[in-house]
């Protein structure tokens, strides 16, 4: 979830009346935010590199406030004045208009080497536009919250701003070389190739991040303007040239990306939100893009859409009964300018550029519902009769984990995901052996692969209490993963029980007492027939030579019990005798 | 007979006394130590009512060991006098007589002695008086008959000041006869034997009182994970409420269960490297419901169902990458998809507790893999309003009754919304879990009946766990690190009962 940091008393001064930090946590919950923290700069800075640091640092009162993931609209000051003043019904949501310039209209042509790489521009003007210091600020962050967002870190949309005033079109987004790309970067004093500047950004902390979205692309996006001036090279960085600045009068704002859809969002929720401080308030200048197919659009889109949706279903998914009237003011308060028409249960909706988020008339009835208020929502309970079922796998586990506490063994609940080394190479086994599923993108070796066998995780558990008195006899009932193309995913769990005896003697009577005692509690007796179990002598890497035994129930090899082989027991760092017993549960099913 | 010839004396003494004795006094009447006096008073006291011992305590001036040998020898000084013969003696043979050196300078003061240092082979000591009085060897041997309190204040001080005296505290018992009390006293059984039932004997024999302040030995017993036991408690909440169990046995699901069919766009945040395990083997899934698929792919890109879609251009293979499981939600869209398939419709109420998997960055609060709780209800016509009464019952059933819910994203329920409880301790509301209704993109690709709503919810196993049982680093509680005594100690799971007092500080 996105958190943004506002000046409280900017924010007051907005919504034009003070709160308690109460009552506006209050409003938060409310409206679906949460006042996540109350802060300043002293302390942030304080926290993170020390008091000494922090001296000079502002301390005015900044509340860190949480905003859905998908409200993008709420993601500056602007946006969360205007959705809580429209919301407490102070004042009309404004109306977004695009107009044509005067004079010509701005230019961005689009040529077809962008195709493989960053295949689409958007653009638009903010004419006679007044900025302050606040203002400056808090349309930076706005690019800066849209890039870590809704563009996914650049990676789907980049956002340039540019002082329309340095420039001349028609502009030109196009593909080169990087040896053929040379200008002067935002905060640098000279020229560098695009080569150059990959290099020293990788030791940027801010830019590195971005680098890899085209580091290895024969070609680098570039927007240039009629006199080749560098006005970006996206998504990594502006030219220095048309950097805006408190002055700016005229915005020229372009977003590139490789998701179109995502790129006329960004475009419109910039310019809406920052189109209050234009001379005509709301209004944004067009430009035209070209496209390679010679296609040329108008952005932004600033498309205002029309839902109708009946009140009584409103009324039916939320569990209230209101009126159409009272439903279209509700609707009208989050934004969505609503009025009953038709046979008068229909309600029409006018979805603003600003509220992306609505694709669905499941969205609008969200909005209802938290105008209405959810904590005024009569709570029901639903008439389903239904019979409950246990899993019967679950439900065998159930019984079999409390019988096992009850022959005096301990439960223990260990990770599913381990280590190679873990369940092969201390168990003397090659993990090509294992059928073992591996994880592609661990961030340590403790997440390698999943596990495919409990023993692992039991003798790391006694490796982590050695302190602790003898015997330790320790169980788990739980699942393991082994590779198995019958599946739709190509991998499938399987129960298992695995329980081990630690000890000064090995105790392998003790082991094999309880696969005895599980077997009667299976209702499987002794014997070489269909119906019961026998154990046979066998081998395993894992086991002490001629101390191993495989077990059969019905027929069916379900697992092995015997003595540990000293390697493994040194190999998971362990010093007694251990004697194991580890079966698969499923066949009982 | 464990208590012996001295408390057998004791009861005699005690017997011919008028009042009582001083086990002081008795002892020094014994000739035996103080201590084997005690030992029997202890003992016969354990009997019961037989005698009454009052502790006192009383304070006694004791020679030290040099103030003994003053007494029976004589002061230093003293010495010094008499070892000098009337022709006096050479000073340097006086310093290498044992009391010499402390004896000389007291002596001189006590103008007892003299040294001539005008002799010619040296310093020498003459005698100054004829005869002395020994006070100091006087007063040590009244201390010693006890008539410590004829001396004065003054002299006991000097005394203690030299080191010859000593106070010390004396813990004596006041012995006096008890209600019961009896010269004829017999050993006391410990145990009830199978003979003295037989025989009956357990009729005349007295028995040892227990120790009731003692611990008692612990039973050998295997016990449950204490996250296992709390597993076990929702289970049997969810199994009251009506709701079947969904087949979670199965860890690796491929991306298109586990975020295409939730309808959670493949640009995702969630479906990053960051914060997912994606499989290297096997790295896709073998077999997807294609005719599904497809319907998926449409609404995902197109829209449809009422959907203006997310308008992207989606990718088979991103859907068949396989991973472990970030949620439940995949076993349970699973489920969904299932019940979409029988026809007709029949409501249904589900529930699962299992492992999810999650690649994010580990900490004090956060593991690789955790247990996620889920219900869901489908059934036609649910409201907002029947879930929030779904949960106010589940809730309950945990001991929590005061919620309130907050409007919240999630990508796949529209409306959602987070659960809160009032937490009494902390003294402001806490987030218990997530919630929401289905959104009509995710069910009605899987063949859902229109009409038909699909609330649901979730939480963790872990958080409620780790509040219930008081475990702050959730490496304590789940993994191979965790600690067994932890296990041993915990007590039942009674997710409903009110929750104890803080501990008091206590050693760990």
């Amino acid at each position: 979830m996105p958190t943004v940091s506002v000046k409280r008393d900017l924010l007051f001064q907005a919504l034009g009346r003070t709160y308690t930090n109460e009552e506006f946590d209050e409003l938060c919950f409310e409206f679906g935010l949460e006042l996540d923290e109350i802060t300043s700069e002293k302390e942030i800075i304080s926290k993170e590199q020390g008091s000494v640091k922090a001296a000079g640092a502002s301390d005015v009162v900044l509340y860190k406030i949480d905003v859905p993931a998908n409200r993008y609209d709420l993601l500056c000051l602007e946006g969360l004045v205007r959705g809580l003043q429209v919301f407490k019904e102070r004042i009309k949501p404004p109306v977004y208009k695009r107009v044509m310039p005067d004079g010509k209209i701005q230019k961005l042509i689009i040529t077809e080497e962008t195709a493989k790489i960053r295949p689409f521009a958007v653009a638009a003007v903010l004419r006679n536009i007044k900025f302050t210091k606040d203002r400056y600020d808090s349309f930076i962050e706005l690019q800066e919250k849209l890039h870590q967002n809704i563009c996914r870190k650049r990676a789907l949309v980049a956002i340039g701003t540019h002082d329309l005033d340095t420039l001349s079109g028609p502009f030109t987004y196009t593909a080169k070389r990087p040896s053929d790309i040379k200008f002067k970067p935002l905060n640098k004093t000279k020229e560098y190739t695009a080569c150059e500047l990959m290099n020293i950004y990788k030791t940027d902390n801010h830019l590195k991040q971005y680098l890899h979205i085209i580091e290895n692309k024969p070609l680098y996006p570039v927007i240039s303007d009629s006199n080749g001036v560098v006005l970006s090279m996206p998504p990594i960085i502006n030219g220095d040239h048309s950097r805006i600045t408190v002055n700016t009068r005229n915005v020229f704002i372009e977003c590139t990306g490789t998701d179109f859809t995502k790129a006329k969002i960004v475009l419109d929720i910039i310019v809406t939100m920052f189109s209050e401080y234009c001379e005509k308030q709301f209004t944004v200048e067009a430009a035209e893009v070209v496209f390679p197919n010679g296609k040329s659009y108008t952005f932004p889109e600033l498309a205002y859409r029309k839902e109708i949706v009946r009140a009584d279903l409103i009324n039916k998914k939320v569990g209230i009964r209101e009126t159409p009237e009272n439903l279209a003011k509700l609707l009208t308060r989050m934004y969505l300018k609503s009025e009953v028409i038709g046979d008068g249960n229909q309600i029409e909706i006018e979805i603003p550029p600003t509220r992306a988020d609505i694709i669905h008339a499941c969205d609008i009835i969200e909005d209802a519902a938290i105008a209405y208020g959810y904590n005024n929502i009569q709570m029901t309970l639903p008439k389903t009769y239904t019979i409950a079922n246990q899993f019967p796998l679950n439900k065998l586990t159930e019984l079999l984990r409390h019988d096992m506490a009850a022959a005096g063994f301990t439960e223990v609940l260990t990770f599913a995901l381990c280590s190679q080394e873990d369940i092969a190479d201390k168990l003397g086994v090659d993990i090509s052996a294992t059928k073992a599923v591996h994880i592609s993108n661990p961030k340590t070796a403790e997440f390698q692969v999943a596990r495919t066998t409990l023993l692992p995780g039991l003798l790391k558990t006694i490796a982590a209490n050695r302190k602790m008195p003898l015997p330790l006899k320790l169980f788990e009932i739980s699942d393991i993963v082994i590779k198995d193309s019958n599946t739709d995913v190509g991998a499938k769990n399987y129960r298992h029980l695995c329980a081990v005896y630690y000890n000064k003697n090995p105790g392998f009577e003790i082991i094999h007492g309880l696969l005895d005692r599980i077997m009667q509690l299976l209702d499987v007796p002794p014997g070489e027939d269909k119906a019961g179990y026998v154990i046979r002598a066998s081998e395993g890497p894992a086991f002490f030579p001629g101390r191993c035994a495989e077990i059969f129930a019905g027929g069916q090899s379900i697992g092995k019990l015997g003595v540990l082989h000293p390697d493994v027991i040194t190999k998971f760092e362990l010093t007694m005798p251990c004697s194991s017993l580890e079966i698969n549960i499923e066949p009982f099913l | 007979m464990a208590d012996g010839p001295v408390a057998e004396l004791l009861l005699r003494r005690l017997e011919a006394s008028d009042g009582g004795l001083d086990s002081a006094e008795l002892a020094a009447e014994l000739g035996v130590e103080h201590q084997a006096v005690v030992g029997a008073v202890k003992s016969l006291q354990a009997l019961g009512e037989v005698i009454e011992a009052e502790l006192r305590s009383t304070k006694r001036w004791e020679l030290t060991s040099e103030g003994e040998e003053i007494a029976r020898e004589g002061s230093h000084e003293a010495r010094v006098f008499r070892s000098i013969p009337p022709e006096g003696l050479a000073q340097s043979e006086l310093m290498r007589l044992p009391s010499g050196k402390v004896g000389i300078s007291k002596a001189m003061s006590n103008k007892w002695i003299r040294v001539d240092k005008s002799t010619a082979d040296g310093p020498r000591v003459f005698r100054v008086v004829d005869s002395m009085e020994d006070e100091v060897q006087r007063r040590l041997q009244m201390v010693q008959r006890g008539q410590a309190e004829k001396l004065g204040e003054k002299e006991r001080s000097e005394l203690r000041k030299r080191k010859l005296l000593a106070e010390v505290t004396l813990k004596t018992y006041w012995v006096s006869k008890g209600s019961a009390f009896s010269t004829s006293i017999s050993k006391q059984e410990t145990e009830l034997s199978p003979e003295m039932i037989s025989s009956g004997s357990w009729r005349d024999r007295p028995f040892k009182p227990y120790n009731f302040l003692a611990q008692g030995v612990l039973p050998d017993s295997g016990h449950l994970h204490p996250l296992l036991k709390v597993r076990s408690q929702f289970r049997q909440i969810f199994l009251e409420m009506g709701f079947t169990e969904m087949p979670t046995d199965n860890f690796i699901e491929s991306s298109f269960w586990n975020f295409d069919a939730l309808f959670q766009p493949q640009q995702h945040p969630a479906r990053d490297q960051h914060d997912t395990f994606f499989l290297r083997d096997p790295a896709e899934a073998l077999q997807l419901p294609m005719d599904y698929v497809q319907r998926v792919k449409r609404t995902h890109s197109q829209g449809g169902y009422g959907s203006q879609g997310y308008k992207y251009n989606w990718k088979l293979d991103e859907a068949r990458k396989n991973l472990l499981r970030t949620h439940t939600t995949s076993a349970s869209a699973r489920v969904l998809y299932r019940l979409a398939q029988k026809k007709p419709f029949t409501p249904a109420k589900y529930f699962s507790i299992d492992r999810v998997f999650r690649n994010e960055t580990l900490d004090a609060t956060h593991l690789a893999e955790f247990h996620q709780i889920e219900g869901v209800v489908a059934d036609h016509g649910l409201t907002l309003g029947h879930l929030m009464g779904v949960l106010r019952e589940f809730f309950t059933k945990l001991g929590i009754t005061q919620l309130r819910f907050k409007p919240a994203y999630n990508p796949y329920t529209e409306p959602s919304m987070e659960v809160f409880s009032y937490h009494p301790g902390l003294k402001k509301w806490v987030e218990v879990g997530n919630s929401g209704v289905f959104r009509p993109e995710m069910l009605l690709p899987m063949g859902l009946p229109e009409n038909v709503s699909v609330i649901a919810w979730g939480l963790s196993l872990e958080r409620p766990t780790m509040i219930k049982y008081g475990i702050n680093n959730i490496r304590e509680l789940v993994g191979h690190k965790v600690n067994l005594q932890m296990v041993y100690n915990s007590p039942l799971c009674r997710l409903d009962a009110k929750p104890r007092p803080p501990p008091t500080q206590e050693a760990a």
